[in-house]
């Protein structure tokens, strides 16, 4: 039997990147879709009523949601090709444990320094920075978050990065001097395929950035 | 033995360690509990959790797993043996991730918000909050149950952990706003799946007594309307 796989997606969505560079590892075929967020398509309100949100991945005819639920599905269903999750238990449970703390203390200022202004922005920029800083710490010398593998950490963090160069533009500092290791570890998740043709360039993403903002009066 | 030396650090209020405490008895599983004391936090939960200096956390052996899924999921993979938390099925564990996921990102802190809110508006904004929730929550239940008394079918599993150990506080807030958020005309299905829950061996020791709870809610709600941050 065929599987049949379909994304729905929208280009600048980090946790839609996520799903893409995971699909890449594994080799998985399918069709991608391309919502406009400010025109939900049916299908996207069918398949996920509650949150109305991508990505959705529809495996034979069946919706999942949530990036990171997303990601172990895609693991589990997939396990014969390049594990993104270790098997050790412990090992699986730091990487769930670092997924999380990503989404809360990494994802989300992400999401706001870009859009703030002033003392409001300073200070989540701090945070931000406080979270990036600690996930560095995390990395250590290790050349991936698995060790000597790309994994499922790194498929979390990665498509975060597109968004860097925006972030400092309108927050005014540079990750790199924060964080160089961190943007070490991102040049060289960007050697792989599944990386680099998942991830917009930061030109765009900013481009992108600057046109929401203008939209909104951010 | 090293290999099941299991230590629990929490607090018997908290439904966060109340899912630790839950998996731990299903696989029958001894473990020493040491008891946080309210408002100060040992220096073996600021070892053991740097990151969020929060409980539960779990302490196998010499390593620490926090994030109360997180520790679930350890601990359904570890001692892998029946009876299972969760699902076998990678679409079922997708599901029952999901509901989890949205208990505590959106149903919980919707609940939390009614403790939380200083004029009535608010308050009755979040009740209807939860209430909708709880209507989300009977439909997922009919679909994940399969007419059985569980989310997870015949025994207690994931879904039911991660919903189940907010049963106590749910019943506090029912107590203190005077409403009936689980009732057998509007959430029948949950009416009985709660009561079947607490019942259940895995679960009767660890779920508080909800005048217990009262007590502690009392002191919660007075920091959450004062000028104080919440304490957990």
């Amino acid at each position: 039997m065929e599987d049949k796989v379909v994304l729905l997606d929208f280009w600048p969505s980090s946790y839609g990147m996520r799903v893409r560079i995971a699909l890449a590892e594994k080799g998985i075929k399918y069709e991608a879709r391309e919502e406009n967020l400010a025109e939900k398509s049916p299908l996207l309100l069918e398949m996920n009523p509650l949150h109305k949100m991508i990505p959705v991945l529809i495996h034979n005819g069946k919706p999942i949601s949530e990036s990171l639920i997303l990601l172990q599905y895609i693991d589990e269903v997939w396990h014969h090709s390049s594990p993104l999750l270790p098997s050790d238990p412990y090992r699986r449970s730091q990487a769930r444990f670092w997924a999380d703390y990503i989404d809360k203390k990494i994802y989300s200022l992400g999401k706001r320094v870009w859009k703030e202004k002033g003392e409001k922005q300073e200070a989540t920029k701090k945070e931000f920075i406080e979270g990036l800083r600690t996930i560095e710490g995390e990395l250590g010398d290790k050349p991936y978050f698995g060790g000597e593998d790309f994994g499922f950490v790194d498929v979390v963090l990665i498509p975060l990065t597109s968004w860097f160069y925006s972030f400092e533009i309108c927050g005014n500092f540079s990750i790199e001097a924060e964080c160089p290791k961190l943007v070490g570890w991102a040049r060289r998740c960007m050697e792989r395929d599944s990386v680099s043709k998942s991830l917009p360039h930061p030109q765009k993403i900013y481009a992108f950035a600057l046109e929401l903002k203008q939209k909104y009066g951010l | 033995m090293a290999e099941n030396d299991l230590k629990v650090l929490g607090a018997w209020p908290s439904p966060y360690v109340m899912r630790a405490r839950i998996a731990l008895n299903i696989k029958s599983l001894d473990y020493e509990f040491l008891e946080e004391t309210f408002g100060s936090k040992s220096q073996l939960l600021l070892q053991s959790n740097p990151v969020h200096k929060k409980i539960p956390v779990l302490i196998h052996g010499d390593k620490p797993i926090c994030e109360s899924l997180v520790i679930v999921e350890y601990i359904d993979e570890v001692w892998a043996s029946s009876p299972s938390i969760l699902p076998s099925h990678p679409y079922d564990r997708a599901t029952a991730r999901f509901w989890a996921s949205y208990i505590d990102e959106k149903w919980f802190p919707a609940m939390k918000g009614i403790a939380a809110a200083q004029a009535e508006e608010a308050r009755k904004a979040a009740i209807e909050q939860v209430a909708e929730g709880l209507a989300l929550l009977e439909d997922a239940f009919q679909k994940t149950s399969k007419g059985k008394d569980f989310f997870s079918g015949d025994k207690i599993g994931y879904l039911d952990i991660a919903f189940g150990c907010f049963l106590g506080w749910l019943r506090v807030t029912e107590k203190m706003n005077g409403i009936k958020f689980l009732d057998e005309t509007k959430t029948p299905g949950l009416a009985k799946w709660a009561q079947k829950f607490c019942a259940d061996a895995a679960v009767k020791d660890v779920m508080p007594e909800t005048e217990k709870l009262a007590e502690v809610a009392k002191i919660i709600t007075a920091k959450l309307r004062g000028a104080g941050a919440p304490p957990k």
